[in-house]
């Protein structure tokens, strides 16, 4: 027998209320914000390649910088990734912000945490849209 | 007082610090390109490459890829160090992160600083 068994047999018999109803238990907001804002800056990351191919093509020659400009003006895969990661690049902003405001003492209270984490979703919700506005 | 060899700053305070610096450098030098590109209409190789061949925004730009360089390590550190528990295939992971984090600094200075 594991270690973990008996723990399981111990709540299994035990009289308090066990919840094993997986769909009614989720993550706060203020937790699922804080993954995306991983999760946005490993795709950062990753863009960098997008990133410093554009800038380095940009620069090499007006052939370079006229193709980068035609790419991104007709190429709907360049269009999705420069959405995409300026998408990403909205929310981390936004994210890292709230992390400032968090450092000078600001909300730090349950409230303040999942007030901060609605405001963070409503700005880069706006921020993806302008993004997506300003490639299409 | 917990210690590891693999972090930037060799202390959680150090490496706290990194990130909040480097980052508001790369929020600035995001701003200043993101306001250079939407107000400059019919954007041009001339004035783009003009921009560029200012010595500030020469070191403007260097800032910002170091800044990402350190950003990059540290938040690509704790997120292995949290996620990735086999030793062997964390250290390989932070290995290629730290290659491509050198590739990208390598890559930005020449794009930037070379002829």
């Amino acid at each position: 027998m594991y270690a973990g068994q008996e723990s399981v047999n111990n709540a299994v018999n035990s009289k308090r209320p066990v919840n094993l109803d997986l769909s009614t238990i989720h993550f706060p907001l203020p937790a699922l914000t804080s993954i995306v804002h991983r999760i946005t800056g490993v795709i950062l990351f990753v863009g960098l390649i997008f990133a410093f191919w554009a800038l380095d093509a940009s620069l090499s020659s007006p052939e370079g910088f006229e193709a980068v400009r035609d790419t991104l003006a007709h190429n709907f895969l360049a269009k999705l990734i420069a959405w995409g990661l300026l998408s990403a690049l909205g929310y981390h902003f936004v994210a890292g912000i709230k992390h400032l405001v968090m450092d000078a003492d600001i909300g730090v209270t349950l409230e303040g945490g999942v007030k901060k984490a609605q405001i963070t979703i409503v700005l880069s919700a706006l921020l993806i849209v302008l993004a997506g506005v300003w490639v299409w | 007082m917990v210690t590891n060899i693999t972090n930037l700053g060799r202390s959680g305070v150090s490496d706290w610090l990194i990130q909040r610096v480097s980052a508001v450098v790369m929020a600035l030098y995001t701003l200043f390109i993101v306001g250079f590109l939407l107000f400059s209409s019919d954007l041009d190789y001339a004035t783009w490459s003009g921009l560029f061949a200012q010595t500030w925004m020469r070191i403007f730009s260097l800032l910002a890829f170091v800044s990402i360089a350190a950003h990059a390590w540290v938040g690509l550190w704790t997120v292995t160090t949290d996620y990735i528990k086999p030793a062997g295939i964390r250290i390989a992971a932070q290995s290629i992160i730290i290659l491509a984090n050198f590739v990208f600094l390598v890559w930005g200075i020449q794009v930037v600083w070379g002829a």
